[in-house]
């Protein structure tokens, strides 16, 4: 354990990656797919997808404050916007992007305006509401024409485009890569703007943030939009990668994966995600290949000695190593 | 009429399930404050230890009574060994443990004695009550077990000394330190206290669900609302709180036409939202003035 509370800059300001380390990152990210097969592009590409997804949460949970169950749902109104526009409209799936993440910006600022009145485990029970109602509402017979009902919609992979000799596979990879930067990039600005320090004065003093004239409502539902439209892409994302959707893929697994991953990651610490992702990603096989059996008994262990040794998450252990560094340089 | 009378009995009657686990969970929240999500698969693990007895000889109610005894010593265990070392993590992060304890207890449930269903026996018998056939015996004595468990806790909470001193560890730490009182343990006496009620819980709804690993989800979800609902300072309000529910999910299955049936759990929500934001903290919850 290190002395958490002696260091009080520290706690304020978690590591900062610079743009050289992500330089490096992506650098090496663009090699990973011509090392692997591509069923382990295609992992690695999910990885991403998740990330991205957590990075949603990030903002809502960690530097807002508010706590969701319910990403599950974004997460599929992103995924159906673009297979529906896919399979119905026959638009282009890079266009699916945007409009998937507007469409989940609108729902999830409209669901942010009741969510205003409710506060911590009100919200979760809310939240978690949302992420039960979302696999029978997909299901529902009057909807079944756009969504396919319990088969849900089979979508084709996508090819590299411009005679570009990559497979879909790995084509997909740089394709998430290069959104995934983007977004990543965008969230990192949005936290150090103005917007970015309103929401973490309503987490850490939603009084005091009012008082010094935040207009806490609104940046509350808008946090909660920002937050629906980033796992709105990353659904949209996953429904191209997978290239197929069904109900059954978002229930309340999802949204406590997503969780998981923003914990493990760390919360309010933006490359966290990544880390968190690989952990929803590939602890759950690790799991199963100790023992099929008893697979959920080691994936919870790992989970508690991840929780016992990490309790900031990952985050909280770029930070003691980062002030160990520091103490041996002063 | 007759059918609006009928939907409302038997709605009480799947209510007092939820009551029932209902009234475990605002025990857990007294002493921690938080939700515990683990609570419904440590009902669902005791039950399966009354089952196991039974299946070696011991009688229905000496079962029934170890098994309370066992489920109390879980619930101090887990308190003492797996969260007391996490007592200054963040919130976030018990939320995470709950649910690794979910799945550990899940599995391992299943890994015993798999996951086929079993039949669970109940102690009041199946006959219609007084012979009319609005409401079961088995309905019945789990909405009178319920109720004698909420006035036990009103009188252990009212008129006990240890009571008392649980209060005070969860109103304020830092002052029932100051006065004596051993907070730790009284955060793992709610624990085991909790859990003794959700394993009662879970013998009474055994024989309505069948006794399987994951007997417990749809109902915790049921509870956690009538918690909720019902308001988290109050272990009636979450009783009352339950059977609302009950109610409700049974009236919108049967009155909505197309969407009720398929949705039932879905508008039971929406409405318990729809209360939870014209009441914020539940229907008979005090609400909390924070100190600036």
């Amino acid at each position: 354990m290190t002395e958490p509370t002696a260091k009080a800059p520290a706690r304020q300001a978690p590591p900062q990656i610079n743009w050289r380390f992500a330089l490096a990152i992506l650098v090496v990210a663009s090699i990973l797919p011509f090392m692997f097969k591509n069923f382990v592009v295609f992992q690695i590409t999910m990885v991403m997808v998740y990330a991205i997804a957590i990075i949603g949460l990030n903002l809502l949970t960690g530097f807002n404050g508010q706590f969701s169950l319910g990403h599950a749902a974004f997460y599929a109104i992103g995924a159906y916007t673009a297979a529906i526009l896919m399979d119905k409209f026959d638009l282009g799936y890079v266009w699916t992007l945007p409009v998937a993440g507007l469409v989940s910006f609108v729902f999830g600022y409209l669901f942010g305006l009741p969510a205003l009145r409710l506060d911590g485990i009100y919200l979760a029970l809310a939240t978690f509401g949302l992420s039960v109602a979302t696999p029978q509402l997909l299901k529902l017979s009057p909807f079944e024409h756009w969504t396919g009902g319990v088969q849900g919609i089979v979508l084709m992979k996508p090819d590299a485009p411009f005679g570009l000799p990559l497979s879909s596979d790995q084509w997909l990879y740089f394709f998430t890569l290069g959104a995934g930067a983007f977004l990543t990039w965008c969230a990192v600005n949005l936290v150090r703007s103005r917007t970015g320090r309103a929401m973490m004065a309503i987490r850490d003093n939603p009084i005091a943030a009012r008082a010094l004239g935040v207009d806490a409502a609104h940046y509350k539902a808008v946090t909660f939009g920002v937050s629906a439209m980033y796992t709105g892409v990353a659904g949209a994302l996953g429904a191209i990668v997978i290239a197929f959707v069904a109900p059954d893929s978002f229930t309340l697994i999802l949204s406590v994966s997503l969780l998981v991953g923003l914990v493990v990651g760390g919360v309010g610490w933006i490359p966290g995600a990544i880390f968190g992702a690989l952990f929803v990603s590939f602890v759950p096989n690790i799991a199963e290949s100790l023992s099929k059996g008893l697979s959920g008994a080691f994936y919870g262990a790992i989970l508690l000695v991840v929780i016992y040794l990490a309790p900031m998450g990952v985050a909280g252990l770029f930070k003691a190593a980062a002030a160990r560094l520091q103490s041996k340089k002063a | 009429m007759e059918l609006f009378v009928q939907q409302v009995v038997a709605g009480l009657a799947t209510g007092s399930i939820y009551a029932c686990m209902a009234l475990a969970l605002v025990m857990i929240y007294q002493a921690i404050e938080h939700l515990n999500f683990a609570q419904g698969e440590m009902a669902m693990f005791s039950t399966f230890i009354c089952w196991q007895l039974m299946q070696w000889g011991v009688p229905f109610w000496g079962a029934f009574v170890l098994t309370i005894a066992f489920a109390f010593a879980a619930g101090v265990f887990i308190e003492r060994v797996i969260l007391k070392p996490l007592h200054n993590a963040p919130v976030l992060s018990h939320v995470v443990t709950f649910i690794a304890l979910y799945v550990i207890i899940n599995s391992v449930a299943g890994f015993i004695w798999d996951f086929t269903v079993k039949p669970f026996p109940t102690p009041f018998g199946t006959a219609p009550l007084f012979g009319s056939n609005l409401i079961g015996a088995h309905q019945a004595g789990t909405i009178a077990v319920t109720l004698v468990m909420l006035a036990f806790l009103f009188v252990f909470f009212r008129y006990t000394r240890i009571g008392l001193a649980m209060r005070a560890a969860a109103a304020n730490p830092t002052s029932a330190k100051l006065v004596g009182i051993r907070v730790g343990w009284m955060t793992a006496l709610g624990w085991g206290m909790a859990a003794a009620i959700g394993s009662v819980a879970g013998m009474l709804i055994a024989p309505v669900v069948f006794l399987e690993p994951n007997m417990m989800l749809s109902i915790l979800v049921y509870a956690f609302a009538g918690a909720v609902l019902g308001g988290l300072t109050s272990p009636g309000g979450a009783v009352l709180g339950g059977l609302i529910v009950g109610v409700v999910e049974n009236l919108a299955g049967t009155f909505i036409p197309v969407i009720g049936g398929e949705l039932k759990l879905t508008i039971a929500l929406v409405i318990i939202v729809a209360v939870l934001v014209w009441k914020p903290s539940g229907l008979f919850g005090r609400s909390i003035v924070v100190r600036v």
